[in-house]
């Protein structure tokens, strides 16, 4: 009998549970985050059903501070596979001025995590998939696949459903969603080898190159348009650095590297020594459990 | 590499179980640089004094802090150079035994924490039966804080054999029992100086080499159909994961609960298109003619998987709501989601002693024997034989709770009725049936079977025209798993394989054919054979095995149209 390996059998696990939320579920969506993570997740929904296309839209939640090449590399992908791409930007955030540079994290809470619950409310979406993955942080370890939100979106980490086997409980109330996490068991390390095996395009960022950064709290920061605010003294400076997650580029902070290529990033994961979310400036605010504290609010 | 490793790790409160996996994680190099700060920061001003708390990697929810509690399962996930791991750190409170049986329904191997100090108490007892349960069949017990009782040979003694006699009682196999203190690190993964007297496996090197390698029945190919992919109106394909088996292009497969069959007219595993996909994977399958085929039916090639409305199953209930007989649920199985009630209670099961006790009614926790009738048929098997149309829960229609998981254990209604049968143990053939020689045709045949179940008790009858057995012998359904004992030409009983313990006695199999055992040594290794046996080779183990002659002979019959 010949075994899956490793790969293969996180690809079968994850199709499977894709395929129970579109045969189950009333209105589906997956989330999109443009990173290299979200990008498995869509190769993912057009394995899944093909030669159909993914029965359900793709939603980008822009808190308009990402980077430029993030959004070009989105529109190019939504167009070249023929996928229904919504954005959903917090137009009140906006209005307000609100941004990373004097918001901190209310920031966050307003353009990211109000954003999302505004655009699942708007379009009445009853199950999201998103991209987490139990590696990630000591939460998320303890979050189920199928990851259920009261009507305000709140997650109950003390009260959740049990999940046994693959019988996923899809059963919600009207008003209530449910949040899936189809490659829950994958590490960071088997996400760049099914890239790598798969061909995934994924955003240039990931890849080193010469970027404008400067050099703020231990981070470097690149200087993606002329919206970065410069502290007196800070001249940006040409380094060769990619990322390890992205986001808003005021908050993602690149390492310093010469990996451009997926074998490079990959060895390079492979021998890091630092967790990947030591570069997302956010997760710092509150403490160890502030991923919790944000997710009880309704975040991802 | 041995493959991935699935596994958990469970046991009582306080036993140590997340300090036993932070400690591993912590030895094994397996955190980054910031998460190893984080500990030694966090440490500090916890309950050790000072000492790094290996517990605080696992227990990552606010609640558990604050209550130095596990409440919910924690998946961790390493590799190290010889596999690749993922662990389910489990709670230990009786409270959360629900979030337990999640662990345990994802896991391969259980790591079961005894206390040196306490040594066997319920809450083992009750874990380890719903690892069983869960269907696990790989076991260490790890006696942990041996530093507590002064690494004393006597102490460990007695502790294995109360988790010998436990284990016998739940008919566990493959047990490893190894001396523990996950505070400390011995036997861990570096083997301790301090117990000289153990000389066995580290737990990390058990860990690393054991072969879970399931020798379950993979014959028969069967797919629980998830969807029907309909992008246009040439393309109609049916998508799901293959539970077990293989399928080929040309392969005819029939649809259950119907009775139509088509031949497989193409395969895509994802987006490719292959000839051959096997268990484990996800497709899509196209097949030669329209079938009605829909969401929760099967495709398989084997027509006689079990159909029925009535179920029994052993429940693990899960739900703060009692069960109440007569109560509508949804059942989900395989992947077929449908209303179904729970028509009796018949026992539930002690957790401690293994009794079953009489009762109308189930609360959280319990372990509970029940027939559910469900609204229409399903295709439902024995968790033992097929184990993904053998898993099912309860979902409560108001509250959405999933309030039970349970495993299938007989189903009624079954297209064939059983040849033996007693309980959920049951055995097909035709041991008792005529075969003839149709001089007409010229071809060796059975007449149509009597519609005849055996039970524990009935007299068989051992002579008939065209065969003559003993009045003491075995019977072995190896495919059933299952053995009939016959003593005085009644049926003494009728038994699980995996009790069954070669006697001296003839054995046939459920055809009537002698099996050419005369040893327990024979016994195993004809059970190793079959184990191992793929399906093309069926005949030759047949032939090897068992003979026709030395009980039944050939009678001739010109009366051709009874056969």
């Amino acid at each position: 009998m010949s075994r899956l390996s490793h790969l293969d059998e996180l690809e079968a696990e994850a199709i499977y549970i894709i395929r129970e939320v579109a045969a189950e579920c009333e209105k589906p969506v997956m989330l999109y985050s443009i990173g290299k993570d979200s990008s498995v997740m869509l190769r993912l929904a057009m394995k899944a059903f093909y030669p159909e296309k993914p029965p359900f839209p793709f939603l980008h939640v822009n808190t308009t501070w990402k980077f430029k090449e993030m959004i070009e590399f989105r529109d190019k992908t939504a167009k070249e596979l023929g996928i229904e791409m919504l954005e959903y930007i917090n137009e009140e955030g906006v209005n307000n001025g609100i941004n990373p540079f004097d918001h901190g994290s209310s920031y966050t809470d307003i353009m990211k995590t109000q954003a999302l619950k505004q655009a699942l409310n708007k379009y009445g979406f009853t199950a999201a998939f998103g991209g987490g993955r139990r590696d990630e942080e000591k939460s998320r370890a303890k979050e189920r696949i199928f990851s259920f939100r009261n009507a305000s979106h709140a997650w109950d980490p003390k009260n959740q459903r049990p999940e046994m086997w693959k019988l996923y409980n899809t059963e919600i109330n009207k008003g209530e969603s449910i949040r899936v996490f189809p490659i829950s068991n994958w590490t960071e390390t088997d996400i760049w080898q099914y890239i790598k095996q798969e061909e995934i395009p994924i955003v240039p960022l990931y890849f080193a190159a010469e970027r404008p950064v400067v050099e703020r709290d231990g981070n470097l920061i690149m200087v993606d348009d002329d919206r970065m605010r410069l502290e007196p003294g800070e001249i940006p400076q040409l380094k060769p650095v990619r990322f390890r997650t992205l986001g808003c580029y005021p908050l993602s902070g690149g390492v310093l590297s010469q990996a451009s290529t997926l074998d490079e990033i990959i060895e390079e994961t492979l021998s890091s020594v630092e967790s990947e979310r030591t570069s997302r400036v956010i997760d710092k605010d509150g403490g160890g459990a502030s991923m919790e504290k944000r997710k009880r609010e309704g975040y991802f | 590499m041995s493959g991935l490793l699935k596994f958990i790790t469970c046991g009582s409160v306080d036993d140590g179980k997340s300090t036993l996996i932070g400690h591993i994680l912590y030895d094994s190099k397996l955190l980054y640089a910031d998460q190893e700060k984080a500990l030694l920061l966090d440490s500090k001003v916890g309950s050790r004094g000072g000492e790094i708390d290996y517990s605080l990697l696992l227990d990552g929810l606010m609640a558990e802090r604050e209550q130095g509690i596990t409440i919910d399962v924690a998946y961790r996930y390493f590799t190290t150079e010889r596999r690749s791991f993922i662990v389910a750190d489990t709670p230990g409170h009786e409270e959360y035994t629900r979030n337990m049986a999640v662990g345990a329904s994802f896991a391969n191997l259980a790591v079961i924490l005894v206390d040196a100090k306490q040594g066997v108490l319920v809450q083992t007892r009750r874990h380890s039966r719903i690892c069983a349960l869960m269907g696990i069949h790989h076991f260490v017990f790890a006696v942990n804080k041996m530093d507590l009782a002064d690494y004393k040979e006597e102490r460990f003694n007695e502790i294995k054999k109360e988790i010998l006699t436990l284990s016998e009682e739940l008919s566990l196999k493959n047990i490893k029992i190894i001396p523990v203190s996950a505070t400390e690190g011995d036997n861990v993964t570096k083997r301790s100086d301090r117990m000289d007297w153990y000389q066995d496996e580290t737990l990390m090197e058990h860990l690393e080499t054991v072969d879970i390698t399931e020798s379950e029945n993979l014959d028969d190919f069967y797919l629980p159909v998830q969807r029907v992919c309909r992008p246009n109106h040439e393309f109609r394909g049916f998508q799901g994961q293959i539970e077990s088996g293989k399928v080929k292009t040309g392969q005819k497969l029939y649809s259950l609960p119907g009775s139509e069959s088509a031949r497989v007219e193409r395969i895509l595993v994802g987006d490719k298109e292959v000839s051959e996909a096997s268990y484990g994977q996800a497709v899509t399958i196209q097949l030669d003619r329209e079938v009605d085929v829909s969401r929760g039916c099967v495709l398989t090639d084997n027509e006689s998987l079990p159909i029925g409305k009535n179920i029994k199953a052993s429940l693990l209930w899960m739900d703060d709501e009692p069960l109440s007989a007569a109560k509508n649920y949804l059942i989900k199985l395989g992947t077929k989601r449908l209303p179904a009630i729970i028509k009796k209670i018949e026992y539930k099961v002690d957790v401690n002693t293994g009794e079953h006790i009489k009762t109308d009614r189930g609360v959280k926790n319990e372990i509970l024997f029940c027939e559910i009738e469900c609204s229409e048929n399903i295709v439902a098997d024995l968790f033992k034989n097929h184990k993904t149309l053998g898993e099912l829960i309860l979902i409560d229609r108001l509250s959405h709770m999933t309030s039970a998981c349970g495993v299938v254990e007989h189903v009624e209604g079954q297209r064939k009725k059983p040849y033996f049968e007693k309980d959920s143990i049951w055995a097909e053939g035709y041991i008792f049936e005529e075969f003839y020689f149709n001089l007409e045709h010229a071809f060796l045949s059975k007449p149509n079977s009597a519609d005849t179940t055996y039970h524990v008790g009935d007299a068989v009858p051992i002579k008939g025209d065209s065969f003559h057995y003993p009045e003491y012998f075995d019977i072995i359904d190896v495919e059933r798993s299952a053995a009939i004992l016959i003593r005085g030409a009644f049926i003494k009983d009728i038994i699980s394989l995996t009790e069954y313990e070669y006697s001296g006695l003839p054995v046939l199999d459920e055809r009537g054919f002698a099996l050419l055992v005369t040893s327990e040594k024979d016994v195993d290794r004809f059970f190793k054979e079959y184990k191992l046996l793929e399906k093309d080779n069926k005949v030759a183990f047949v032939n090897r095995w068992s003979r026709f002659e030395t009980y039944r002979s050939v009678v001739c019959n010109d009366n051709y149209w009874m056969i």
